[in-house]
């Protein structure tokens, strides 16, 4: 089967002035459908980059990226705004909501740029299914400011679900919540994974890396490994082990 | 499209106030567009008023080259118009319906103890269906009484109200002009200001040939009052009338008129001339007002486009196009602009009145300087949002996710 994702020999150099930054040295990698991947590394390990461009927001210096048969190296900018509507899902460490916006209205975002367009009253429809799948299908007209945290990241994952993309795109995600929360978040992303949705997830986080199924590591532009997570967490035991050892010290 | 509204209407309310500064420029600007051109065209209409109120199809001989080496003579310019033309001008000119030559005079004029100077116009019988005057009471003197010189004159409203009182009919009473008894045969209806300000009710009418004898002594003319049948008879007679008095005058064909015609509309224009200059004079004040105010829009818009970097990465994130975020705040600036545009054509139907109100001015909205001031504030709106909306649809998608 063809994978989703493909990077040949994948090269990306920042010019700096005279200096030249090499962030990714050559990768190449494969990702499959129902796959669910946490890339981990320090910072300038060259994850970043290798997630934006496998976002397609940015392209290979060299090298080449298939996104679902597409070489994504050759699109012109709109081209590449089309793929990102259609094939990607994207949620951020700080959520990146429209404040003052309903949480309805931010997970219809990518369908005001669908083409051909979505009907309103069918954006609507898939909108409301979407907060369904994470669970917030109550909190529709919530602004993001009424919403915690967690809420506010359901919310993102709503909006990256809301056009079916192949690939949910996951930076840092749980970065900007407490350890509660982000089993949750897990746990959102693991009943999503069960559906067959493919989730690539950036994470500097070994507890939240071992949710994924597949752990790649990179260190200076290159993948060091790549391999099967042998003991993978499950949210629902994570969050029960959890509360019973809060218990323990009376926090809950 | 409605989502793409309702963003930028979102955007707009979100900084109520500062919207609304902004939109101060634009709205200054176009009320002054709207007033300025009102004030225009309520000069123009009461020019247009005052120059109907001369009479129909009127074509006016003046003596003397009034355009001659670029220098406008004409009042004050010695008479060489004859009772020899005016017989000829009667008989020969095809297309008219009336002639009448006009002497002046300003006399000292009496009538019991009250007394006031007034201009005396000699003039024919003609002479009010020409100019169009109507009477309150009596009537026009006649052709008899213009062969006979006869002591009869037509009295205008204020020069009769100067003598005998707001509202009297002066009919068949006697005037003294220069010590001279004149018996009043017609109180005429008012006609108001003339295009010059001059108030054309201040006047005494007379047959010329009293006004010769009796007070001024002249045997020229200065002028002739013409009136033709129609408009489209005004070109013919103008080339008969010339051909006539050129004849009459002697003038070789290497030389220039002794005399000028005007037409009633070459009248008007010259007097819509001066109104012409006023409302340039406004138009640039708007003008330079509303690039002030486009200049504030680009400015808050750029304000705006920096503020939002972040709304933008996300938008680019999920799929927006570069001119999709152009389009969003090119239409954020126009409506921007738009609204202000509206507000500032409410602001001008309010102030138009009060300058009339206040200051006298007539002023007349037109459906079109409001159509114009409207389609001004969309353009301004293009113009001056492109830059900071282009500045949007520029921006990398990263830098702008990553824009703190």
């Amino acid at each position: 089967m063809e994978p989703i994702i493909k990077l040949e020999n994948f090269r990306r150099t920042y010019r700096n002035g005279l200096l030249e930054v090499h962030a990714v040295r050559g990768v190449s990698l494969e990702i499959h459908a129902g796959e669910f991947v946490a890339v981990m590394g320090a910072s300038g390990s060259g994850k970043s980059t290798m997630m934006n461009t496998i976002g397609c927001l940015d392209r290979p210096t060299s090298g080449r990226y298939l996104l679902d048969g597409v070489d994504v190296g050759s699109l012109n900018r709109d081209d590449l705004a089309d793929l990102r509507n259609r094939k990607l899902g994207f949620v951020f460490q700080g959520f990146n909501l429209l404040s003052r916006t309903s949480a309805l209205e931010n997970v219809e975002l990518p369908m005001l740029y669908s083409r051909p367009a979505v009907p309103g009253r069918e954006q609507r429809r898939r909108a409301l299914e979407a907060l369904k799948m994470v669970g917030l299908a109550d909190r529709a007209d919530h602004y993001p400011n009424q919403l915690s945290g967690g809420q506010q990241q359901r919310v993102a994952i709503a909006r990256a679900l809301v056009n079916q993309p192949r690939v949910v795109l996951a930076d840092e995600p749980t970065g900007n919540l407490d350890t509660r929360t982000s089993i949750e978040v897990m746990g959102v992303f693991q009943a999503l994974n069960d559906q067959g949705i493919t989730i690539v997830m950036v994470t500097h986080e070994l507890d939240i890396a071992n949710f994924a199924k597949r752990k790649i590591v990179m260190r200076d532009g290159f993948v060091r490994t790549d391999e099967p997570v042998s003991q993978r967490l499950h949210a629902a035991e994570a969050l029960a082990k959890l509360e019973a050892e809060q218990k323990a010290v009376h926090l809950a | 499209m409605w989502a793409t509204l309702k963003t930028a209407l979102r955007a707009i309310r979100r900084n109520l106030l500062r919207s609304f500064l902004t939109m101060l420029g634009i709205i200054v600007g176009i009320s002054a567009v709207i007033v300025g051109v009102s004030m225009g065209a309520g000069a123009k209409a009461e020019v247009d008023r005052q120059i109907a109120s001369m009479g129909n199809n009127l074509l006016i001989v003046f003596s003397g080259n009034m355009s001659r080496g670029g220098v406008r003579g004409g009042f004050g310019m010695q008479p060489n118009l004859t009772e020899r033309d005016y017989e000829a001008l009667r008989r020969e000119v095809p297309g008219i319906v009336g002639v009448s030559p006009e002497v002046r005079a300003t006399a000292q004029v009496a009538a019991g103890n009250q007394n006031t100077s007034v201009g005396i116009w000699g003039v024919s019988a003609d002479f009010a269906e020409i100019r169009s005057w109507k009477f309150l009471s009596g009537e026009n003197f006649t052709d008899a009484d213009v062969r006979s010189a006869n002591k009869v004159c037509l009295i205008g409203k204020t020069t009769a109200a100067a003598l005998f009182g707001e509202g009297v009919d002066p009919v068949g009473q006697i005037i003294r002009i220069r010590n001279a008894p004149f018996t009043v045969v017609g109180w005429l209806a008012p006609k108001g200001a003339n295009a010059f300000g001059q108030d054309q009710d201040d006047v005494i009418l007379m047959p010329y040939t009293s006004a010769m004898k009796r007070l001024t002594g002249d045997t020229k003319f200065r002028a002739f009052s013409i009136a033709a049948e129609s408009a489209a008879a005004i070109p013919e007679a103008t080339n008969q009338i010339a051909a006539i008095l050129r004849q009459l005058h002697q003038i070789t064909p290497d030389k220039e008129d002794d005399f000028s015609i005007r037409s009633q509309q070459e009248m008007s224009d010259f007097a819509n001339a001066n109104n012409r200059v006023m409302t340039v004079l406004i138009g640039a004040f708007a003008g330079i007002s509303l690039v002030v105010g486009g200049i504030g829009i680009m400015n808050i818009m750029l304000v705006s486009v920096t503020e939002r970097t972040r709304e933008i990465g996300i938008r680019l994130a999920v799929g927006a196009r570069a001119r999709d975020v152009l389009r969003q705040f090119l239409i954020e600036a126009v409506l921007l602009s738009v609204v202000g545009g509206a507000l500032g054509i409410a602001a001008g139907y309010w102030l138009a009145p009060m300058l009339t109100k206040f200051a006298g001015f007539p002023t007349l909205i037109s459906n079109t300087s409001v159509l114009l001031a409207f389609s001004v504030s969309a353009v301004i709106g293009v113009v001056f949002g492109f830059f900071p909306a282009l500045k949007a649809a520029n921006l990398d998608p990263i830098d702008a996710l990553r824009y703190e």
